[in-house]
């Protein structure tokens, strides 16, 4: 499958989700930048985590505005694969390819930690090579993981299957002490309704080999791989 | 025309850095205070010299990227207006 890895000015994550892809998976991964509209084929698009322009104005608000976003907004339509992972999710958000919005963590603190997340829905192209109520863990590193929506967006969300990973505690429970940021629902992943575009503050890219703390998020890689026609 | 634009976190929605504030100021002794929000101001100049279109222009403004509207309120304040 050939991989697209978007850098946006400010993002950080782009040479490790590249690295994971190319070195670790071998798959064919090529880096796009914001400033150009072409897609050059790719069958699957990721946003990086980082800091994109700073995070100025709201986390991910003016990148949405960058040439690229506008291939990444058609692409979407067209049913094309598009993941966002942690500024990459913010970003999604704030061009409103996925629901909700994230805001600043209920600490107000950074948090840079491991957590363990369940599978809440195995059967989308991010998560079929698990099982239902499978826990992994992930690291997360974030200010703003806050996952909110209106209450009738929340609910349908959750109607429709749409959150794919919540926060639980190490017996596999969606308590409030395991939700690191205050998410609503201890939501950390979520599809859109056509379930092509995912997004998710934990970094899958930084959980890809055992010596450096656990492979969990190749798995998630994996499957997107596995949905590859 | 200056204008002014005033973007808060919406009514109902969580604000983590309102609580924290409202927190602090009860600690300083202000224990009259609650229902602190924390927003942003923003000012901008806009070259016509109609209120009305200026109040729209912003509104499209708010709409499309000073606020995010589902989880942000905003108030517009049109110089003259």
């Amino acid at each position: 499958m050939k991989w697209g890895v978007i850098t946006f000015p400010g993002s950080l994550d782009d040479g490790d989700a590249l690295y994971a892809l190319r070195e670790v998976m071998g798959q064919e991964a090529i880096a796009l930048w914001h400033a150009d509209e072409r897609l050059y084929g790719v069958e699957c698009v990721v946003l990086p985590g980082g800091f994109s322009y700073g995070d100025y104005l709201r986390c991910g608000a003016l990148a949405r505005f960058s040439p690229v976003m506008k291939s990444v907004a058609r692409f979407a339509r067209d049913g094309g694969l598009v993941l966002g992972i942690c500024n990459g999710f913010q970003i999604l958000c704030e061009a409103r390819l996925l629901p909700g919005a994230l805001t600043r963590n209920r600490s107000l603190s950074f948090i840079c930690d491991r957590v363990a997340l369940r599978v809440e829905n195995a059967s989308t192209p991010l998560t079929r090579l698990f099982s239902v109520g499978d826990v992994i863990r992930l690291p997360i590193k974030h200010g703003a993981g806050l996952f909110v929506a209106s209450d009738e967006e929340l609910a349908l969300v959750e109607k429709r299957g749409q959150v794919l990973l919540r926060y639980v505690n190490a017996e596999g429970q969606a308590t409030d002490e395991a939700n690191p940021n205050g998410s609503l629902n201890n939501i950390a992943a979520i599809a859109n309704e056509t379930f092509n575009v995912f997004g998710l503050m934990p970094h899958p890219e930084h959980a890809v080999e055992a010596d450096l703390g656990g492979e969990d998020g190749l798995k998630l890689f994996y499957s997107l791989v596995a949905e590859d026609r | 025309m200056r204008v002014e634009v005033f973007v808060t976190p919406r009514e109902g929605i969580l604000d983590p850095q309102g609580r924290a504030v409202e927190h602090s100021l009860k600690s300083l002794g202000f224990e009259l205070v609650s229902g602190v929000r924390v927003g942003k101001y923003i000012v901008l100049e806009l070259a016509t010299e109609s209120p009305a279109q200026a109040r729209q222009l912003a509104e499209q403004m708010c709409e499309q990227l000073l606020a995010n509207t589902v989880i942000e309120d905003y108030r517009i304040r049109v110089e003259g207006e």
